[in-house]
């Protein structure tokens, strides 16, 4: 197995098992919570309008906006480490079709794997910090996988070419 | 049955029933679904303005209720089919994975109960709910599923193990391999075409979250707390605006994320169907057909998907369409992988036959 297609596929089959793995631990033991916080602080907080205390309607829908942000970036989170990992395996097994050399592959299969990991970190980073990092992460992380993705796309078109 | 043909057959058949299953749910249930929630919301909104607190919680509750209902589905239709896709990859991997073949097989049967276990746990949790649970939080249902989800996160560890232990043991050893070797036209066509989805996946995904996604959560909290304000006001009108544009606000998001998702999704199936075509027992012309359809159908889903709130029930029409070839294309590969392992395994029963006989 060369070394462009280890990173890939192992790298991909150690990405999946860890979102899983983190998947896992927050369905046992943050997710219910989280739709529950949800839920609660937005019904609190519409009672609250009935009752017409405004002041204890906007600390609900504050709770309801905090809680809801954290909630989609966790799930995001997950849900995209996963996905990049199943696309970074099948890119692995399919590596033989792209046209560069090996040391260009290993390259591009290096910013691929990076792009997996920090996209979702950085999403997740932002449920700590709602400052400019944690999305400069997000947005390096995902440049990397569309130039990466790009160039194995050029790769693969330029093989077919070659072989009609 | 081979522990990579029980892979292939069985994600293959996730893949299917997790599809059709989606179909369904975006026919029958999803649009009514989130109707249904907004008739809620507007109840609850209402009864806010008319100081009504025990109307707001009741209506909050059957909100609470139908999200959950629409989510578990929303769940069980992702998990059963990114199950079947591992499955596949597993399958694809196994010349490089260093394990004996009744190992490999007991693997696969855990990894395919697990995958099955998941997404059924899930799509029982709105109707078993917290039932004789020992949790106040976690339902039986939630309990199973989670324990699908630790069978497929081990059965994987494993097999990452299996890898591990081929690198080490052979070094750069070439694996002679039929379906990695495959270049048929069906599969080149579904190998570039898929790589153009998932890029125009990745595209409107990266857009989507450049342009709209941080506007658009800052918009869904100010109308929520317009409508909330509104309603301490007892100012109805207010309410019922911010009611109308917080609809229209859901529905953008769900078109937009459902787009970039299914394009992504489709093109790592095509790409993942692409080195099984040495698998489909048809002919070289209706497996390029099929192919074709299949991104056809592909294409369709999600762009018309994003069309749907210009225009409306047509290009959702389309979008369902689009979900049925993707489901028929696959249909007919399975079929033909079927075939194809059928006769593997009736050649290898009749050799050891004839071996038996002499």
């Amino acid at each position: 197995m060369s070394r462009s297609r280890r990173v890939l596929i192992i790298g991909g089959i150690a990405l999946a098992v860890w979102g899983m793995g983190y998947g896992l631990q927050y369905a046992v033991f943050a997710e219910h919570q989280a739709l529950d916080s949800i839920g609660g602080s937005l019904a609190t907080g519409f009672a609250a309008a009935a009752d017409g205390n405004t002041a204890a309607m906007a600390v609900s829908l504050d709770r309801y906006r905090e809680a809801k942000y954290v909630y989609d970036r966790q799930v995001d989170a997950h849900g995209h480490w996963i996905g990049l990992a199943m696309l970074l395996i099948v890119l692995g097994i399919g590596f033989d079709r792209v046209h560069f050399s090996e040391h260009s592959k290993f390259l591009l299969a290096l910013a691929l794997f990076a792009g997996a990991v920090t996209f979702p970190l950085g999403v997740l980073l932002q449920t700590f910090s709602h400052g400019p990092l944690p999305r400069a992460v997000a947005i390096a992380g995902s440049g990397f996988l569309i130039a990466a993705l790009a160039a194995i796309a050029f790769g693969v078109c330029r093989s077919s070419t070659a072989m009609e | 049955m081979g522990a990579r043909r029980l892979l292939v057959l069985g994600g293959i058949g996730l893949i299917l029933t997790g599809m059709i299953f989606g179909d369904i749910f975006a026919v029958f249930t999803l649009h009514q679904n989130a109707a249904r929630v907004g008739a809620n919301l507007a109840a609850a909104a209402h009864a806010a303005v008319a100081g009504d607190r025990d109307a707001v919680l009741s209506n909050f509750q059957s909100v609470g209720s139908l999200l959950e209902n629409r989510g578990t589905k929303v769940d069980t239709h992702v998990h059963m089919i990114d199950f079947g896709y591992l499955a596949l990859l597993l399958a694809l991997v196994h010349p490089w994975v260093y394990l004996q073949e009744s190992a490999k097989r007991k693997v696969a049967w855990i990894f395919l109960f697990g995958g099955w276990l998941l997404p059924v746990g899930v799509f029982l949790i709105h109707y078993v709910g917290l039932a004789y649970s020992p949790s106040k939080t976690i339902g039986w249902a939630s309990i199973v599923a989670d324990f699908g989800g630790l069978l497929v996160l081990l059965a994987t560890a494993v097999y990452l193990l299996g890898l591990w232990r081929y690198t080490r043991q052979t070094g750069s050893a070439r694996v002679a391999d039929s379906l990695l070797a495959g270049r048929c036209a069906a599969a080149r066509v579904l190998f570039v075409g898929g790589l153009a989805l998932v890029l125009l996946g990745f595209l409107h995904g990266a857009y989507y979250a450049a342009a709209d996604l941080y506007k658009h959560e800052a918009r869904d909290f100010d109308l929520l707390s317009q409508m909330s304000a509104g309603a301490a006001a007892r100012a109805t009108t207010v309410v019922d605006g911010a009611l109308s544009e917080y609809g229209q606000l859901q529905g953008e998001k769900a078109v937009n994320i459902a787009a970039h998702a299914h394009a992504i999704e489709f093109g790592l199936l095509a790409i993942l169907l692409a080195f099984f075509q040495p698998y489909v027992g048809l002919s070289e012309v209706w497996k390029r057909r099929w192919a074709a359809v299949l991104l056809l159908g592909s294409l369709f889903l999600p762009v018309c998907v994003f069309l749907e709130v210009r225009y409306g029930l047509v290009a959702g029409g389309i979008a369902d369409i689009g979900g049925l070839l993707v489901i028929v294309a696959l249909i007919a590969m399975w079929m033909g992988i079927f075939r194809y392992t059928g006769a593997l395994d009736a050649s290898s029963e009749a050799r050891a036959i004839s071996g038996e006989s002499q």
